[in-house]
């Protein structure tokens, strides 16, 4: 079907370590007409890891993931899935994804769109049964598998979806926005299917915006922001090695205030001041400072910085 | 293969399941017996001979299959405008195009299943009222298999059209695009065959081009020729300029090279539409 751009710059040993990883794209980039949707995009999945792609409302985040299982070509750069260029029709059997906004045909039943996926996934037919039955009972449908797709509701169609990514034990699952229409044991449900799946071996590319889900499941993760990835590591590289303080003060006079901000990037709120990036042993160290200043020292906190919070720091450096 | 086997088994299994085949089969069954009953009051009629009867019915028989040709090709533009767009929009694209599948051979299968609708649709209903036609007036067309046909392939172009436009524009679009330019074909066939008539090249050129840029009418013309019995076409000629634009009325069969720029026009809109599939970004 679709090719990547053949714009082949890599050099074998570049290519080779694309092969052996989950997901390798290199200066990815798609624009529709005058739009710019995704942006030298490069980035590498490992096999067997939850890779989180974190990014607000119109970063490009499904744009990559259309592009990655070939449903969108690209405009420039190359991306590898499983070793072999994006699109390729064998390695497209290991693969499975679950899309953003989909329907399935509402004539259907539920088992029947999973026999229609176990056929054109090329599974064979000997092994249907059990993949079926399987995928349903994850998922928990199982007491629906003979409902009609167009009786589901919202989040029972997300946990179909989710079924048929699983058909056939892929080795790369590509979630696009999976909780959007769950509840919360739904969601749960979603978290521990994910850890299921890293456990067997399966890579997991967890497109969301929601932060907590890619928090509590990811081992690593990349922030992208307009068509661009601003930060890529494991969350403990993302949210830094070292944590942030606030410390509440009275009495501290302004050119006090302007010599603490050797002690880190400083967050000045009155009778609050919060220090990111500051060592815990320097914390002694900045009290005595903020004392010999006139200040008065009331609190000290050590605030354990949130995903959500290092990604909007990350949003706002960029806008700056 | 059996991918493009997989999508045409959907293809059909869907009009099934949506009712379509059953709506269609029940509306087909009721005109087939009125019409039936129709035809069987002609040799009833006061003073009627049995040649009137003959001729009576030839026509009749051409209007009547003038009404399952307009059936079938509207019915396949309807059918096949939603095809591809319909699953684009909705996203049920989004979830099978990822799978090992080529879009051509979705394509394929989509137009091999709606092939398979159109042609047991026209051959099911063609037969029960050649039928219902024969018992009623024992009256039957030279080449009735030739006619149903003719009618089959005017819906098959009909549909591969809508197919090529449903990979790019929204099924409301498609459709009435396609049964804009069935329309216009109807008329270029009137057209050229005034033109013919008074020997207008002018006219003529206009008629060959809707012909050759759509080619239903001068399928429906085929089908036309082969429903006419040997005495009415050598009647007709004898009168002349008066038949002159009669769209119910074949002078001649379809020549070769018409026929194989049929299929070969089929063949290129085909590969049209494939080829406009392939480059869509969903």
């Amino acid at each position: 079907m679709q090719r990547p751009s053949t714009d082949r710059n890599l050099n074998p040993i570049e290519a080779a370590d694309a092969a052996s990883l989950a997901v390798h794209t290199q200066d990815l980039a798609k624009r529709y007409g005058k739009t710019v949707a995704l942006s030298g995009l490069t980035m590498s999945v490992r096999r067997a890891e939850v890779f989180g792609f974190l990014g607000p409302n119109g970063a490009g985040k499904t744009t990559a993931v259309k592009l990655l299982v070939g449903l969108a070509r690209p405009t420039a750069g190359q991306a590898w899935v499983l070793g072999a260029p994006v699109g390729d029709l064998k390695t497209r059997r290991r693969l499975g994804y679950l899309p953003e906004l989909f329907r399935y045909q509402g004539w259907m039943k539920a088992s029947e769109v999973l026999s229609l996926h176990c056929e054109l996934a090329g599974l064979p037919r000997s092994e249907w049964k059990a993949e079926i039955a399987g995928a349903l009972e994850t998922v928990g449908l199982s007491e629906r598998a003979d409902d009609h797709v167009e009786g589901f509701s919202k989040g029972m169609q997300q946990r179909l979806g989710l079924g048929v990514a699983l058909l056939g034990r892929p080795e790369l699952v590509l979630l696009d926005e999976p909780t959007s229409a769950l509840d919360p044991v739904g969601r749960h449900d979603v978290r521990e299917i994910i850890r299921q799946l890293k456990e067997r071996g399966t890579a997991v590319f967890l497109n969301s915006h929601l932060l907590s889900e890619v928090e509590q499941v990811c081992d690593r993760l990349a922030v992208v922001d307009r068509g661009r990835v601003i930060a890529t590591g494991t969350m403990s590289q993302i949210l830094g090695q070292d944590g942030a303080v606030r410390v509440r003060v009275t009495g501290l006079p302004a050119a006090g205030r302007a010599s603490l901000r050797t002690y880190g990037n400083l967050e000045d709120e009155g009778e609050w001041l919060t220090f990111r990036g500051l060592a815990s042993e320097r914390v002694p160290e900045l009290v005595s400072e903020i004392v010999r200043h006139g200040g008065r020292v009331y609190a000290v906190e050590p605030r354990h910085e949130t995903l959500e919070d290092r990604f909007l720091q990350l949003l706002k450096e960029q806008e700056a | 293969m059996m991918r493009v086997l997989t999508i045409a088994r959907l293809t059909v299994l869907e009009a099934s399941r949506r009712k379509l085949l059953l709506a269609l089969a029940l509306l087909t069954l009721v005109v087939i017996v009125l019409t039936s009953w129709g035809f069987s009051r002609l040799p009833t009629m006061n003073g009627v001979t049995p040649a009137e009867v003959r001729v009576a019915a030839s026509q009749l028989t051409i209007l009547v299959a003038f009404m399952f040709s307009g059936v079938l090709a509207l019915g396949s533009t309807l059918v096949a405008a939603p095809s591809i767009a319909s699953d684009i929009e909705s996203g049920i694209a989004l979830a099978i195009l990822p799978r090992p599948i080529r879009r051509s051979e979705v394509l394929i299968g989509k137009w091999l299943g709606l092939a398979v609708l159109i042609a047991l649709y026209a051959v099911l209903s063609g037969v029960l009222e050649m039928v219902g036609i024969w018992w009623a007036t024992t009256y039957l067309p030279p080449n009735p298999a030739a006619a149903i046909v003719f009618v089959a392939a005017e819906g098959i172009v009909l549909m591969t059209l809508a197919l090529l436009l449903s990979t790019r524009l929204a099924p409301m679009t498609g459709g009435v695009i396609a049964l804009v330019l069935f329309f216009v074909g109807w008329i270029g066939g009137i057209a050229l065959a005034i033109g013919q008539t008074f020997e207008n090249n002018t006219i003529i050129n206009i008629g060959v081009g809707s012909r050759l840029l759509i080619p239903t009418d001068g399928l429906w013309h085929g089908a036309i020729f082969y429903l006419e019995p040997s005495d009415f076409l050598a009647a007709a000629r004898a009168a002349g300029r008066v038949r002159a634009g009669n769209p119910f009325f074949a002078d001649s069969s379809l020549p070769l090279p018409y026929l194989l720029w049929i299929v070969g026009w089929i063949l290129t809109v085909a590969l049209l539409a494939n080829w406009s599939f392939a480059r869509r970004d969903l």
